[in-house]
């Protein structure tokens, strides 16, 4: 059992290091375009798309720091903080709800 | 896989929060009588294990891009339930603090992902499984085929969500008013796109993680008990 929580935590710790890797494919993905691109290829947005694609502001949209610059460098140290934020708060949160749930 | 806000109208976001609420608060019931102590780094890594490697975008044919979920694979070690949870709460993070898939959509979303996901690849495995030895290569076969299955059927019901909108939401001259296209377009593009491409992934990563755990200590699968518990339990029964 400790062996494998090592196992897979170095393999954990391996994916967040090559995480910017994920950052290579460009391309778009069906059904998560902006508005922007909608309008392109539709020749208009929807109203109500349009209304609410904004009714939410991260503080990290797409894993980037907002407003930051876009250089590859900036983006890899952006994409590798997210992945390590999500990492701590995924695994400590759930780290705490399965101690609580757990009994035996 | 994430959707984004605007893309499903109120009829469907909301069916979705009503169809999850109860089901997050079954899954908590779940989870305080089968989890055992033991489980709970796993369980901690699985929702770790699954937010990053939904940050893995892959680019296929055709000029898309996705990723896995590994839903199946925590599934089966874990069992469906704890992949619901596991999976519910890496979504909940990507939509509030990085904006992946949106707040009005994180019940849709954690339904496609954290509840289809892992139930068919827990299900799926179990079915090929059948009787066959845990530690038989028929087993990693079976966890490939589910974790394939899972996601692609995931990518289903994303696209049947997508093509209602517009049935459900137009103006009086048929102008869509969130996702413009039907689903004679959105359920092909879905599907195609995981099944020949991300799904294939998905199936790659299940079947790895499997035949490692195959390999290193199966006692910790869901549903399955270890020597020491046996021996246990078989004394119980002889005393």
């Amino acid at each position: 059992m400790e062996k494998i929580i090592r196992d897979l935590s170095i393999g954990l710790l391996v994916l967040i290091i090559f995480a910017p890797l994920g950052l290579l494919a460009v391309g778009e993905t069906f059904g998560e375009w902006g508005p922007e691109e909608v309008k392109e290829k539709l020749g208009f947005v929807p109203p109500g798309l349009e209304e609410l694609s904004d009714i939410w502001s991260a503080p990290m949209p797409d894993y980037a720091f907002a407003g930051g610059s876009e250089s590859m460098t900036m983006s890899s140290v952006a994409y590798i903080l997210s992945a390590v934020v999500g990492v701590v708060v995924c695994g400590g949160l759930m780290y705490f709800i399965g101690k609580k749930a757990a009994k035996n | 896989m994430h959707i984004p806000d605007g893309y499903l109208g109120p009829y469907t976001y909301i069916a979705f929060w009503i169809i999850m609420i109860p089901i997050w608060y079954y899954t908590g019931k779940k989870l305080n009588t089968e989890l055992k102590s033991r489980q709970v780094p796993l369980l901690a890594l699985s929702a770790a294990f699954s937010f990053v490697i939904m940050m893995f975008n892959v680019p296929i044919p055709g000029g898309s891009t996705g990723h896995a979920v590994g839903g199946a694979i925590i599934g089966i070690v874990l069992g469906p339930w704890a992949g619901v949870i596991s999976i519910s709460v890496a979504l909940v993070l990507q939509a509030l603090m990085f904006g992946d898939g949106g707040i009005t959509a994180i019940a849709a979303n954690c339904f496609n992902m954290g509840v289809v996901m892992p139930f068919v690849g827990y299900y799926i495995y179990k079915l090929i499984s059948g009787n066959s030895e845990i530690t038989s290569s028929k087993r990693v076969i079976a966890s490939a085929i589910a974790g394939w299955t899972s996601l692609t059927f995931a990518s289903f019901c994303t696209g049947v969500e997508f093509g209602i909108q517009p049935i459900l939401h137009h103006t009086a001259s048929r102008t869509p008013l969130y996702m413009p296209y039907p689903l004679s377009v959105t359920v092909p593009a879905m599907v195609t796109e995981h099944a020949l491409g991300f799904s294939i992934l998905e199936a790659l990563i299940t079947a790895l993680i499997f035949a490692y755990i195959q390999r290193t200590d199966t006692s910790i699968l869901y549903g399955e008990t270890s020597e020491a518990q046996k021996n246990k339990m078989k004394k119980a029964v002889t005393a």
